[in-house]
């Protein structure tokens, strides 16, 4: 079965495990072209490890993980490399490359994988940057940013290859509401001016229902999915008592 | 200009140069893109794209866009061709010569001020340390001599076997001619234990160890756990660096008395293979060293050890952000270490000679 044009992920029946450990069973979804689609939780529930199966770092035990209708899991040497050009992953510190420049971290991927000539690899480092709001920044050492702005210039760096689906580990865990008001501004921002699928882990309410097209959420105990949807539908009509306290957390917290 | 087709990053790569060639020979007053072909443009072609009109605004001329669909022309609104006037170079460069030099010796005065500030420290810390030993961390001491010292054997034993057999081996070739190879081990006793036995374990020392000094306390202040340390009111010299220069104090006379041993060994196996029984070459050691020259020997290892450790953990601490100046502080606690022992097995020498040891 190919994959329907419109998704541009498929994960079936995915299976992962540490050693004995089973952290996920069977899990299974779809992520849509051009949306923001969020994989939530509680902590310790697998989310970073699903997203880590669906960038291709871990190996699943066993399962597919569909990018564009061909399989990452099974691809190899060059196909890999391509289908992997195809995905930006921003880290949660942002695992910018502590002795290059904000610019230069840009630039590592332009000289690597494109002919652009010199110029044109510092203009198009220079636009990214813009488009994050770090363009006066270019000549910073990662060290002298701060967290934000380090998150920042990792989704541009993310994006300078111009991926088709930009992968976010926790964008705005342990950024200030202001901060992270503007980062979701950002994605949103991003997800619909550039047509970039966004993929995002996270487990903050208020980024949930501000950027959010649809969600999944993971539950540790049930090794998988207990809910999906948009985040009003499941705010509003979930029958499971895990993801019902989960947002009735959301709703104390927002009053 | 008409553009059609793709414009993605490979077909950026190849329109560029040329483009921008194409740009500089015309010099059109009036530069009008026609973009009705492009069907799909990437942020390489947006690049492309912004760079024409760049060059446009900067020589004073007029561009103008036609026929771009809809959607990439919203992309291309958000980039502003002004802000890019002057294409940024990712790093600041020094201008000439003048100014690397001036750096150079600023950087040079800042580590010899720091290196004294530390020693001062150091010793400081060391008094208090001497005053209250219970107040020491001695498990971390017995950790540390543990990876310091008992598991730098193999290698020392190893080095000292081998320097010890090549100098006897290369001595007995010239002393065989005059038939005194007795002699070699005059030769190999002395220069063991008074020179090679703790230069070589210093070596060693700083090679194994100073690194990793160097590279643990650089690790640990880019973590913040350095900050950590001193906000619970924990000086990171009396806390990190006293136990390590304690530990290398405690194991390096230990690995010299064994580097010493492994290098007589070593001469023992030429002069036995020159036909010597084991107990005249005992003999002839007994008479050719005395215990002043063991004594000497180890005193100096001593102070190689305070060199190596502080050394180490002075270019920890002031290791800079990032992983790569972990790297560097390991690299030049290493080189630092090394010259600082040679330097001081140097004065060691005038020392014993003016003291007639």
């Amino acid at each position: 079965m190919a994959a329907t044009p419109d998704n541009i992920i498929e994960v079936r029946s995915l299976t992962a495990a540490y050693g004995d450990r089973v952290v996920l069973k069977n899990v299974s979804f779809e992520v849509r072209r051009g949306e923001v689609f969020i994989i939530l939780g509680g902590s310790g529930c697998g989310k970073s490890t699903l997203m880590k199966h669906m960038i291709g770092l871990y190996q699943p035990r066993s399962g597919q993980v569909l990018l564009d209708g061909q399989d990452l899991v099974s691809a190899a040497g060059g196909e890999r490399q391509a289908l992997l050009r195809r995905i930006g992953v921003m880290y949660q510190n942002g695992a910018l490359f502590g002795s290059l420049t904000v610019l230069e971290n840009l630039l590592l991927p332009l000289e690597e994988f494109t002919e652009l000539p010199r110029e044109a690899r510092h203009l198009i480092g220079a636009m990214k940057l813009q488009l994050v709001g770090l363009k006066a920044y270019a000549r910073y050492m990662p060290a002298a940013l701060s967290g934000g702005m380090r998150k920042r210039a990792a989704i541009a760096r993310a994006m300078v290859l111009d991926p088709q689906v930009l992968f976010l580990d926790e964008p705005t865990a342990g950024l200030d509401p202001i901060t992270s008001a503007e980062m979701d501004r950002l994605i949103r921002h991003l997800a619909e001016n550039l047509g970039i699928t966004c993929v995002i882990v996270t487990h903050e309410l208020a980024s949930i229902f501000a950027i959010a097209d649809r969600v999944i959420m993971l539950e540790g105990e049930a090794q998988g999915i207990v809910a999906q949807g948009t985040p009003h539908e499941l705010r509003k009509h979930s029958d499971n008592p895990y993801v019902r306290a989960f947002f009735r957390r959301a709703t104390l917290t927002q009053d | 200009m008409s553009l059609t087709g793709h414009l993605d990053a490979a077909a950026t790569a190849r329109l560029w140069q040329p483009l921008v060639a194409l740009l500089e020979r015309e010099t059109p007053g009036m530069l009008v893109v026609d973009a009705n072909g492009v069907d799909f443009c990437d942020g390489a072609g947006l690049g492309l794209l912004t760079e024409l009109a760049r060059r446009q605004q900067v020589a004073e001329r007029q561009y103008t866009m036609e026929g771009l669909r809809p959607e990439l022309a919203h992309l291309l609104q958000m980039f502003d061709p002004g802000d890019y006037l002057e294409v940024s170079t990712p790093r600041a460069e020094p201008c000439c010569l003048l100014e690397d030099t001036g750096r150079a010796a600023f950087q040079a005065w800042q580590g010899l001020m720091d290196m004294v500030r530390f020693t001062g420290e150091l010793t400081l810390a060391l008094m208090g340390a001497a005053r209250k030993p219970r107040r020491i961390r001695w498990s971390d001491v017995w950790l540390t001599t543990e990876k310091a010292g008992v598991n730098a054997l193999p290698i020392i034993a190893l080095i000292s076997f081998l320097v010890g057999l090549i100098m006897a081996f290369q001595a007995a070739i010239p002393m065989r001619q005059f038939g005194v190879e007795i002699y070699v081990a005059n030769l190999i006793a002395l220069s063991m234990l008074r020179e090679m036995g703790p230069l070589m374990t210093a070596i060693i020392l700083a090679g194994r160890s100073g690194s990793a000094f160097a590279a643990e306390l650089g690790t640990m202040k880019i973590n913040e756990e350095l900050d950590a340390l001193t906000t619970m009111g924990l000086a990171p010299v009396p806390f990190l660096v006293v136990t390590r220069v304690l530990a290398a104090v405690i194991v390096a006379p230990l690995l010299t008395l064994f580097a010493n041993l492994l290098g007589l060994a070593g001469g023992a196996v030429v002069l036995l293979t020159l036909g010597y029984p084991l107990v005249t070459y005992l003999k002839q050691v007994q008479a050719a060293v005395t215990f002043v020259d063991l004594a000497g020997g180890l005193t100096k290892t001593l102070v190689f050890a305070l060199i190596v450790a502080g050394v180490g953990c002075l270019f920890g601490l002031k290791t800079g952000p990032g992983a790569s100046a972990v790297g560097d502080a390991a690299t030049r606690a290493v080189v630092a270490g090394i010259i600082l022992i040679v330097v001081a097995d140097g004065l060691f020498a005038i020392l014993f000679y003016y003291l007639g040891l």
